[in-house]
């Protein structure tokens, strides 16, 4: 089983979670990885900027139509719904919020799930709401492979505790445990 | 649950074919969740027989369209747009003593509203013919009134003054049983009609076309081809405003326009591109 995109959703304590998880990663990493990060209210925030110095991987905020590339790091828009389409771009849309939460983790892991089936690996990291956890279930329903942060490693527990309220995952750990699954699973090995 | 692919070429098929609303060049993923809450508003698992309850009581798809449809919308939406058409567009529509905006896409109006304070503010609204267009009727038909619940003017006054604007934002509309009414002094010079972009054709000569946060639902055919709609539609030198997170580099027609402002997606129309609007004009590919 090859794994083509890694979805990963957060909201509370995103921020550093994300920056450490990709510190993890070996540099020759090429699966494309997005990032679904809830905000606070500030339509301003661009986090592929605020992330773009501190990683070694080239990172972009995902806009309309963008074709997605190996080993590069994929930011949602604040203010848009996220998703992507079975060619491997990007699209956007500006329907109501899910969950409160307009770019919502769950419409990004089921449009995701949708396009890449088996070949997806969706992770939900740190966060506060129950955002991400039906997503998760999906991809696990259409084959792909699903990793949640240990609760008791994340900063903010809520939403790994609601995934794992839905549906046993393949892997809970760490973030640094995480990043090795990541790894074996960029190397083509069998992880579950 | 995920939408079937063959039911939902066949339901998009026969609604294009009984009531030429034309969602099949539409980007798959945000039209399938749509979809999906159709479904689940009609109480039924499948697109085929929603269209065969439809084609027998054609009056449903009336409640049906708006699920097809997106009517989000906003006063002074990305605020800084506005302050971008104020230092790049303006000046340039204050040299023509009568011009043409296509407000395409419309929805319930927040874009004209904020575009004719903006234009009135500048001294311009007397100039201008703003063209409001949209799929929707129902949507028009609010975005003409004028009306919106007093709960959205807390966006609206905020994006005022983030926008660039100058007075006090409740100068424009009258606070009555929870409803904000804005001065209909504002929409004078629109016009609004029902015109689809993935099917209509050009039908006005614009001075700026105003199309922001349309295209993403659209997929890349469909969106070349509103492209080749707003080159043809546009007058000499026109300006195109679309949302900040679409863009057309990924469209042939970007060759025809000069960037005016990166960000916000402001562009130009080419002073040399006549010739291509020609050919469009003919149907020819260029």
């Amino acid at each position: 089983m090859s794994i083509r995109l890694i979805a990963i959703g957060t909201s509370a304590g995103g921020v550093t979670a994300i920056q450490r998880l990709m510190a993890l990663l070996p540099k020759d990493f090429r699966i494309p990885l997005v990032v679904v990060q809830h905000l606070p209210s500030n339509p301003g925030i661009n986090l592929s900027l605020v992330f773009g110095s501190a990683m070694h991987f080239p990172v972009f905020e995902a806009v309309d139509k963008l074709a997605i590339e190996a080993g590069t790091v994929y930011f949602a828009p604040p203010g848009y719904h996220l998703l992507v389409e079975k060619d491997q771009t990007f699209s956007l849309s500006q329907d109501e919020p899910v969950h409160f939460s307009r770019p919502s983790i769950d419409v990004f892991f089921e449009a995701a799930a949708n396009a890449y089936g088996t070949h997806l690996c969706g992770v939900l990291l740190t966060g506060a709401n129950a955002d991400g956890a039906e997503g998760l279930r999906l991809i696990a329903q259409q084959g792909g492979v699903t990793l949640v942060q240990d609760p008791l490693d994340a900063e903010v527990n809520a939403m790994p505790r609601a995934a794992l309220a839905l549906f046993q995952p393949h892997f809970v750990g760490s973030l640094t445990q995480i990043a090795h699954k990541l790894t074996e699973l960029a190397r083509g090995s069998d992880v579950c | 649950m995920s939408i079937d692919p063959i039911e939902r070429h066949l339901f998009l098929e026969g609604i294009f074919l009984r009531f030429g609303h034309d969602f099949r060049l539409y980007a798959e993923a945000s039209l399938n969740r749509r979809l999906n809450s159709l479904l689940t508003r009609f109480q039924t698992d499948s697109l085929l027989k929603l269209l065969q309850r439809i084609l027998e009581t054609p009056a449903l798809f009336r409640d049906v369209l708006p699920f097809l449809t997106i009517n989000t919308s906003e006063f002074f939406r990305d605020p800084t747009f506005f302050r971008a058409l104020r230092e790049n567009v303006v000046p340039v529509l204050k040299t023509y003593s009568k011009f043409t905006i296509w407000v395409a896409g419309c929805s319930t109006g927040e874009e004209v509203l904020s575009l004719a304070i903006l234009l009135k503010e500048e001294n311009l609204l007397k100039r201008a013919i703003i063209h409001a267009t949209d799929i929707n009727a129902q949507a028009i038909k609010r975005a003409s009134e004028g009306i919106y619940e007093l709960s959205t003017m807390q966006t609206y006054n905020r994006n005022y003054t983030s926008a660039g604007g100058t007075k006090n934002p409740s100068d424009y509309y009258t606070a009555e049983y929870g409803l904000a009414r804005f001065d209909p002094a504002l929409l004078e010079n629109v016009v609004f009609s029902e015109h689809n972009l993935a099917t209509d054709a050009a039908f006005v000569e614009a001075h700026l076309i105003l199309c922001r946060n349309v295209l993403i639902y659209f997929n890349r055919d469909l969106q070349d081809r509103v492209f080749d709609l707003f080159t043809s539609s546009l007058a000499y030198k026109g300006f195109l405003g679309i949302g900040s997170k679409e863009s057309m580099r990924f469209s042939p027609s970007a060759t025809h326009y000069e960037t005016i402002d990166q960000d916000l997606k402001i562009y130009a129309l080419r002073s040399d591109s006549a010739t291509v609007r020609n050919q469009i004009n003919r149907g020819v590919q260029p």
